[in-house]
């Protein structure tokens, strides 16, 4: 079960650290609409981690929480791919961050709708619909700022840039994911290439953007092996549940 | 309700039935087709409540105003969460329609499964005057299930219970 908990783990953390991520926009997004797309994009997010959280502690079977997951786990033990940690940036590049990820996971749940699995199935369902909104807005940001002024164009060229190492991590699988893979549980990563390339390919050509080409890609989130942000958003996000142990609402 | 639930599952699913839904209290949660079933057994009266959106916050607060309901009819009430199969707006009853465009909201299309995730746009028609002239302000609004629109027909700014 240690295997199928930490493949589910993945899928949550990712959730859970850009959850967190775009909800830092909250109060400090450029436009009142913005600011409250804002925060529901990160509640769609918090609250697919919460149901899988829940599955994973279900899985441990020692009593555990949602909670304990989210709260008592070391930087060490998050398993997030790099790409949803990165700072916020700019707009362009939050919204680029935002494109690629729902890129990834529209499909991906989609897929996940023959999920052996009835709670991945559950998930999923829910999931897709909500990522399918999270491409649409975050496409259109990337549109409207590529093809805009010079200054928004820059922004949003430096943000395909500083991204571009961290896309290719939302593709490859660890052994946990292999595993939950293998038994029907979860979906092929790399089996996601085509449609995120397909999307990908289509907002970049409306937005006057070309791919980042040959860079070197970054990993190691999968294995606990996190850039300087984690444990800043840790530092945060789990303060009050370890200065008051115990805490609940 | 299952065609083998019993009259007395009937009566105690008629009482969680009543619960509003506490961010659009003009529509209950038979209406809104979250509240599955309820089977009661031996005094215990056990819901099956599905949520709505994944992060939708006032998932707790319903099923906790259904186990009230169901405590002062006399049973004791516990709350299955049912995640499969997933909600959708397309169980939204007719009833539950109509009273969400008297309130003010546009309510959703019977179309979620057909979803588009690259602007695939469908018409939103004002809930105050009917006019289908109208524009999204922003694709996501005062609560995570609504985008809020515009009625460039009558100028009313109003929200579309967005299809999922």
């Amino acid at each position: 079960m240690m295997i199928l908990q930490n493949a589910i783990l993945e899928l949550a953390d990712d959730n859970l650290i850009l959850g967190h991520r775009v909800s830092e926009w909250c109060g400090h997004a450029p436009i009142l609409e913005e600011d409250l797309a804002m925060p529901n994009m990160s509640l769609d997010m918090i609250g697919t981690a919460r149901t899988l959280y829940a599955y994973a502690a279900h899985l441990e079977n020692k009593g555990q929480t949602e909670d304990d997951m989210a709260y008592l786990r070391d930087e060490r033990e998050y398993l997030n791919c790099l790409l949803v940690e990165r700072p916020n940036g700019d707009f362009a590049t939050t919204m680029l961050r935002q494109l690629y990820f729902a890129a990834f996971m529209e499909p991906y749940w989609q897929a996940a709708l023959n999920s052996t699995d009835d709670v991945v199935r559950g998930v999923a369902g829910k999931a897709a619909k909500e990522m399918a909104y999270h491409i649409r807005h975050a496409g259109e940001w990337v549109i409207r700022l590529g093809d805009g002024t010079d200054e928004s164009a820059r922004r949003m060229k430096t943000a395909v840039t500083d991204l571009a190492p961290y896309v290719d991590e939302l593709f490859q699988s660890s052994a946990a994911a292999k595993a939950a893979e293998d038994a029907g549980i979860l979906p092929v990563r790399a089996d996601m290439r085509a449609a995120w390339d397909k999307t990908i390919n289509h907002i970049f050509g409306l937005a006057m953007l070309n791919p980042q080409e040959d860079t070197f890609a970054q990993s190691g989130g999968r294995q606990g092996l996190h850039g300087e942000g984690l444990g800043h958003i840790l530092a945060v996000m789990q303060s009050i549940n370890r200065a008051h142990p115990g805490a609940v609402w | 309700m299952t065609p083998e639930s019993s009259t007395e599952d009937q009566r105690a699913f008629a009482v969680a039935a009543l619960v509003p839904d506490p961010e659009v209290p003009c529509i209950n949660v038979d209406e809104l087709g979250i509240l599955r079933w309820v089977r009661v057994e031996n005094g215990v009266a056990t819901a099956g409540v599905s949520p709505t959106y994944s992060g939708c916050p006032a998932v707790q607060m319903i099923e906790e105003e259904i186990t009230k309901a169901l405590q002062s009819a006399g049973y004791e009430a516990r709350i299955e969460r049912v995640l499969s199969p997933p909600w959708t707006t397309d169980w939204i009853s007719d009833i539950g329609r109509e009273k969400l465009r008297v309130y003010g909201i546009s309510p959703p299309e019977k179309t979620a499964h057909k979803i588009s995730a690259l602007f695939g746009e469908s018409t939103v028609n004002c809930p105050k005057c009917g006019s289908d002239n109208t524009e999204k302000l922003s694709e996501f609004g005062s609560t995570a299930c609504k985008a809020h629109y515009r009625c460039k027909a009558c100028s009313e700014p109003f929200d579309h219970f967005k299809c999922i």
